[in-house]
């Protein structure tokens, strides 16, 4: 088996035309699925950005807001005390998000999100570059995250002061967070009270209520007594989840990214399918040789198998490099671009060009099972 | 089973169906011997192709029987049969059907190759053919870099180089010019041929009759007589 399939390799790498041709449908399929379905991954993770950034464990919401972090719905405050009053509740606190106009010094106005961390504990702060984050409890105190959204907020400094809904306010910290939000709107980290102070609110305040569980064991539990409050409890992945499956199928993000990575492995298989099947052909009389000769049908099956497969993964290796290495240039340059390369991401495309290794080796094993020696004798 | 190196009987072959049916080889017999060097002649349409097909394993006659060094070729599974072309046919195809993105030692060693021999082993084998053939060094080019002659010996090394005791020869001169064709067959008749083998040659080119034992002739898909050529 070993030595038909250094032969297989000799006759497909030897034929440097047409394996360059493989080679680059492969690979330009690959790199283009890959770019998709990362730039789609990118996007969820920045749809989810706060619910990561904050990082809180359960996320008590109203049950009709689950599809982003800025489309909540408040609740009473009484749902705060409930929460707290839940065995397994470790600690229940507030948190506000919301988004407000902030003027800047040019008489322009900006929109930001606005992070309001419980009061007593903060829970939820970002980690500070600059300042100190005792001083979000100073006079009119925010601290702004510096994202690639910062500059829109002209790249503001420690004591830089600005205007929010008539309120004076003031940049006492520079904060970094894991993951950049996808709306393209700076955030500021302030208090609870003063971002429901300075924020027309409506009657009710809270936007969510975080929670930490005492162990993993009693979230069943809370989740549980919060529905009887009429409320949704959900654990950090479930509501990044539910934020990703709303954009997934219910905006057209998830569907046009599902027709461009349709349209790549489209791409890609009619290149390869096309090059691999003129290359069978091309070689149809030495296959034909082959088996007059005494190879078993099993064994072209093999080598060309051998080939497409071959073919595929290095396809693969070039794809996923390309994209990588576009992905990573393109982060340094535009720091605005979303896109993250998953194992999701490179398992599909691995699937995906199984998929075109196998259609495209299909095509050529069918023509090769029929092709008869006698042809070859004939001529 | 007779045992002769090829014992051949009522073999027929027809392409087509209903009236469209038209018979290539029709109750041929006939038997070639071990040390022999047998030519079919004829002309174009006569069979010769057909017939050789059939003795060699690659076409499966709708009558009749072939038996090689008394096995009975045609009751072998598929399988079977392409071992038997594997281990008992060295093929010399008209085009040469030489693989021109291989070496000319890799071409030669693909019978090796297929009997799953070790892969540098069969590349010491093959290059050891070449030199049979006056082609040692020319191991490592490719075959299109190489005249139609020399093709024709790569070709021939490719056919002997798993020891086959049946070589298949199909119009090894067509290709080639008259002072070419001749060496190449004097080559196989001096060179090749032994008293363990049995070469079958189908071929038009009178040229080189005189290197045949024997010459069967064939005429709309019958034997319609046998020459005797030199003896062995």
């Amino acid at each position: 088996m070993k030595q038909i399939l250094i032969l297989a390799y000799k006759l497909l790498v030897n034929d440097k035309g047409k394996y360059t041709a493989l080679l680059v449908g492969t690979t330009f399929s690959v790199f283009l699925i890959v770019q998709m379905t990362s730039s789609f991954a990118g996007i969820l993770t920045k749809a989810s950005a706060t619910v990561i950034n904050i990082g809180a464990s359960i996320w008590v919401m109203d049950p009709a807001a689950t599809n982003s972090i800025l489309s909540n719905v408040p609740m009473p405050d009484y749902v705060l005390d409930a929460v707290r009053s839940i065995r397994g509740v470790k600690y229940a606190v507030p948190l506000y998000s919301g988004t407000a106009l902030v003027k800047l010094h040019d008489g322009t106005y900006q929109a930001v999100s606005v992070i309001g961390l419980d009061d007593s504990s903060l829970v939820g702060r970002p980690k500070l570059l600059e300042g100190d984050i005792d001083d979000i409890f100073a006079e009119n105190g925010f601290i702004v995250v510096k994202d690639e959204e910062f500059p829109k907020l002209e790249n503001p400094k420690l004591g830089t002061e600005f205007e929010l809904n008539d309120y004076r306010g003031v940049i006492v910290g520079i904060a970094t967070v894991p993951t950049g939000a996808l709306y393209g709107t700076p955030t500021l980290y302030t208090t609870y009270y003063r971002a429901i102070t300075y924020i027309p609110s409506m009657r009710f305040t809270i936007s969510y209520v975080l929670v930490q569980p005492k162990s993993d064991s009693d979230i069943p539990y809370i989740k549980q007594q919060v529905a009887r409050l009429g409320y949704l409890a959900l654990t950090n992945r479930e509501y990044q989840d539910a934020i990703s499956s709303y954009l997934e199928y219910k905006t057209s993000i998830g569907t046009n990214t599902l027709l461009m990575t349709v349209i790549s492995f489209l791409v890609g298989l009619s290149i390869c399918g096309q090059t691999f099947y003129t290359f069978i052909i091309e070689n149809l009389e030495h296959f034909g040789a082959l088996k007059a000769m005494g190879a078993k049908g099993r064994e072209l099956v093999y080598v060309i198998l051998f080939q497409a497969g071959f073919t595929a993964l290095v396809g693969y290796g070039l794809g996923i490099g390309l994209s990588t290495l576009l992905i990573t240039a393109a982060k340094l340059r535009l720091p605005e671009y979303s896109s993250r390369v998953t194992y999701t991401n490179l398992g599909l495309a691995f699937v995906m060009v199984l998929m075109i290794a196998s259609i495209s080796g299909y095509a050529g094993v069918r023509r090769v099972l029929k092709i008869e020696p006698f042809e070859i004798f004939r001529g | 089973m007779p045992k002769g190196a090829i014992v051949a009987e009522k073999l027929t072959r027809w392409f087509g169906v209903g009236e469209a049916r038209t018979y290539a080889v029709k109750e041929v017999s006939f038997e070639a011997n071990w040390g022999e060097m047998l030519y079919i002649v004829g002309p174009s349409g006569s069979g010769k192709t057909t017939l050789l097909s059939m003795i060699s394993g690659i076409l499966r006659p709708n009558s009749g029987s072939v038996a090689v060094d008394g096995r009975d070729l045609w009751s072998l599974s598929d399988d079977e049969i392409a071992d038997f072309r594997l281990n008992t046919i060295g093929f010399v195809f008209q085009d040469y059907h030489l693989f021109p993105r291989l070496t000319t030692a890799e071409n030669v060693a693909i019978p090796l190759i297929l009997q799953k021999r070790n892969w540098s082993e069969a590349l010491s084998t093959a290059a050891q053919c070449l030199e049979i053939v006056g082609l040692g060094d020319k191991a490592q080019l490719p075959p299109t870099k190489l005249s139609g002659g020399e093709q024709q010996r790569v070709a021939i090394a490719r056919a002997i180089v798993h020891q086959p005791e049946i070589l298949v020869f199909d119009e090894p001169t067509a290709s080639l010019d008259g002072e070419t064709g001749r060496k190449i067959v004097s080559f196989v008749k001096t060179d090749i041929l032994s008293a363990k083998r049995c070469i079958i040659m189908v071929t038009h080119d009178s040229r080189i009759f005189e290197y045949s034992n024997r010459i069967m002739e064939m005429e709309d898909g019958r034997i319609t007589g046998f020459q005797q050529g030199q003896t062995v």
